[in-house]
């Protein structure tokens, strides 16, 4: 399981690991937290689905400790579906991690939805043959987290909120500094760098290339089409769905949610495959309003997620301020 | 005259292809639209989801019109994704798949993305040196029909096939610095442009420029003319191929 080198092939390499983040982009991964959302997920046409126990909505409104996802769940949603199986792990725990890369899945999401486990330091994942994704606000953290061995970054948004508007605040962030240290004289960058708390090497090559060295993503509050046109044309190369899909399709009776037989919360399938379909179909046009118009018009009447004014939430109730 | 060459965008990693297509002086720009595809004179279809693809080209009509330039002609490489889209059909799995390429794949079947490698290839075709073969949750080759000829294997597997002008790779070339691969499918383009030389003034034109679309009329009529048949591009032996 370990890096390794057999008949001259190598595993765990910076270009694979960076490498299958380049093939999702264009595409949107889905939270799900059963296999038959993941069925839904890929019948939608999502790239790639993230096991988690529950969706941050949920994990925002049940409150507690949230942690790494029941792998024999996770090893079910693998069984079900052909596209990448992404598994969330707190910030800091490795040995969730360990257990994600034995188990076999394609990518870990060392993520701030989930309750961190080290308020201190994040997992050196450089050494480990499955790629991590990590969130970022800022350049910074996004530089930070690949320096640790990152292979892919998103940016982090509110999530579970349905509201973009961090999204936005994160993606604006990251690009207007990418721009910024373009436009930098060689001179200044190791005075950015320590700015940043980010290693010069890596400034320097965000300066030259102006662009991550990875693939970057948008999670956090996406829940309409477009929302995610949004977020691309503001520079994502993909986007993360967490509750925007499932929330939408979720089954109330008398203002509650329902709940199945083993506890999750009842999701009407139809639902959720028109919305899933149309957040895709609005992400593979995004330049297209057009497009955006007939992805939005398919959604039949289901309606968007509740979304949080964040104004109304304390600092203890953001997932985003996770992690540095 | 750079020869214009489109890559599918529908979602996967495509402007690393173009980066490299660019840098051998073609006149690259991504498809995704009709017209888009009406312009190009060969298509690359990138690394990305097949599922995502697949559900994509139908969604927006472009699975038919794709399958028609192919089939009379128009020079096809699909990287990993791409072969798969190409592919008779997908081994073990009810997967719906375009049917340009005689050979059954088998998706993932060097393992999960913890089996993604680089491993040297030989690869006779383009010479003694090994090409760099990044692979990620690759592909190979099952099966392939009698008119498939296999440029490559690894493992005892096929992973560089060809069938006249549709050719399949389970690696990446486009994740490396070696441009042999994009030179020799460029190298496939060139007789089939043959016959359209005029037209296409704007071949040095960006992405998606306003003049791309223009010369599709003409050269639809082009396309399936016995002068760009027979100029050198290999027909495919449909004959024996099983269509679904």
């Amino acid at each position: 399981m370990a890096k390794g080198q057999q008949n001259g092939a190598q595993t765990g390499t910076i270009t694979a690991k960076r490498g299958l983040a380049q093939m999702l982009k264009g595409g949107v991964i889905m939270d799900v937290v059963t296999p038959e959302q993941a069925a839904v997920a890929e019948k939608a046409g999502a790239v790639a689905v993230m096991a988690l126990e529950r969706i941050p909505a949920d994990i925002r409104t049940a409150g507690g400790v949230a942690r790494m996802s029941d792998l024999s769940l996770v090893q079910r949603i693998m069984d079900t579906v052909t596209v990448p199986v992404m598994a969330k792990a707190r910030i800091g725990h490795f040995a969730e991690a360990q257990c994600l890369q034995a188990l076999g899945v394609d990518y870990i999401d060392e993520s701030e939805v989930l309750t961190p486990a080290d308020d201190k330091y994040h997992i050196d994942k450089e050494p480990f043959t499955v790629p991590f994704v990590c969130g970022a606000r800022d350049l910074g953290e996004a530089l930070r987290r690949i320096a640790e061995g990152a292979a892919m970054i998103r940016s982090k948004g509110e999530a579970g909120s349905g509201n973009i508007v961090e999204a936005v605040r994160h993606m604006r962030a990251i690009r207007d500094a990418i721009a910024e240290l373009a436009g930098a004289p060689s001179e200044e960058l190791i005075a950015r760098a320590r700015e940043l708390g980010a290693p010069l090497e890596l400034v320097r090559a965000v300066a030259r290339e102006r662009a991550l060295p990875v693939v970057l993503f948008c999670a956090g509050g996406v829940s309409t089409p477009a929302d995610a046109a949004l977020m691309m044309q503001l520079g994502a190369e993909g986007i993360f769905v967490g509750s925007g899909i499932f929330k939408a399709a979720a089954v109330y009776s008398n203002g509650a949610p329902e709940y199945d037989q083993n506890g999750f919360p009842k999701v009407d399938p139809e639902i959720a495959l028109r919305y899933a379909r149309a957040i895709v179909d609005a992400t593979t046009h995004f330049e297209d309003p057009q497009a955006v118009v007939e992805a939005s018009k398919s959604l039949g009447g289901a309606r968007p997620m509740y979304g949080i004014d964040l104004r109304a939430l304390d600092e203890k109730q953001l997932l985003s301020v996770r992690g540095n | 005259m750079a020869p214009r060459v489109g890559v599918l965008a529908l979602q996967g990693d495509v402007v690393e292809h173009v980066r490299v297509l660019r840098s051998l002086g073609a006149d690259a720009s991504a498809v995704k639209t009709r017209a888009e595809l009406d312009a190009v004179r060969g298509l690359i279809v990138p690394g990305g989801e097949s599922t995502t693809v697949i559900r994509l080209l139908d969604r927006f009509g472009l699975s038919e019109p794709l399958r028609t330039r192919v089939e009379c002609g128009m020079p096809f490489w699909g990287t990993c994704m791409g072969m798969i889209v190409a592919a008779h059909d997908v081994a073990g799995l009810e997967q719906k798949t375009l049917d340009l390429l005689d050979v059954t794949v088998r998706r993932n079947a060097f393992g999960r993305q913890i089996a993604s490698a680089e491993v040297p290839l030989a690869i006779p075709v383009l010479g003694t040196d090994p090409f760099p073969g990044v692979f990620i949750r690759a592909p190979w080759v099952e099966r392939s029909g009698p008119g498939v000829e296999v440029l490559a294997t690894l493992a005892g597997h096929p992973v560089f096939v060809r069938q006249g002008n549709v050719m399949g790779t389970s690696f990446h070339p486009e994740l490396t610095n070696d441009v042999r691969l994009h030179a020799y499918f460029l190298g496939m383009l060139l007789p089939y442009g043959e016959g359209e030389a005029s037209g296409a003034g704007d071949a040095t034109g960006p992405v998606g420029a306003p003049g791309v679309a223009s010369g599709a009329g003409g050269m639809a009529g082009d396309i399936g003319s016995p002068d760009s048949r027979d100029s050198g591009v290999i027909p495919r032996s449909s004959g024996s191929r099983p269509r679904s």
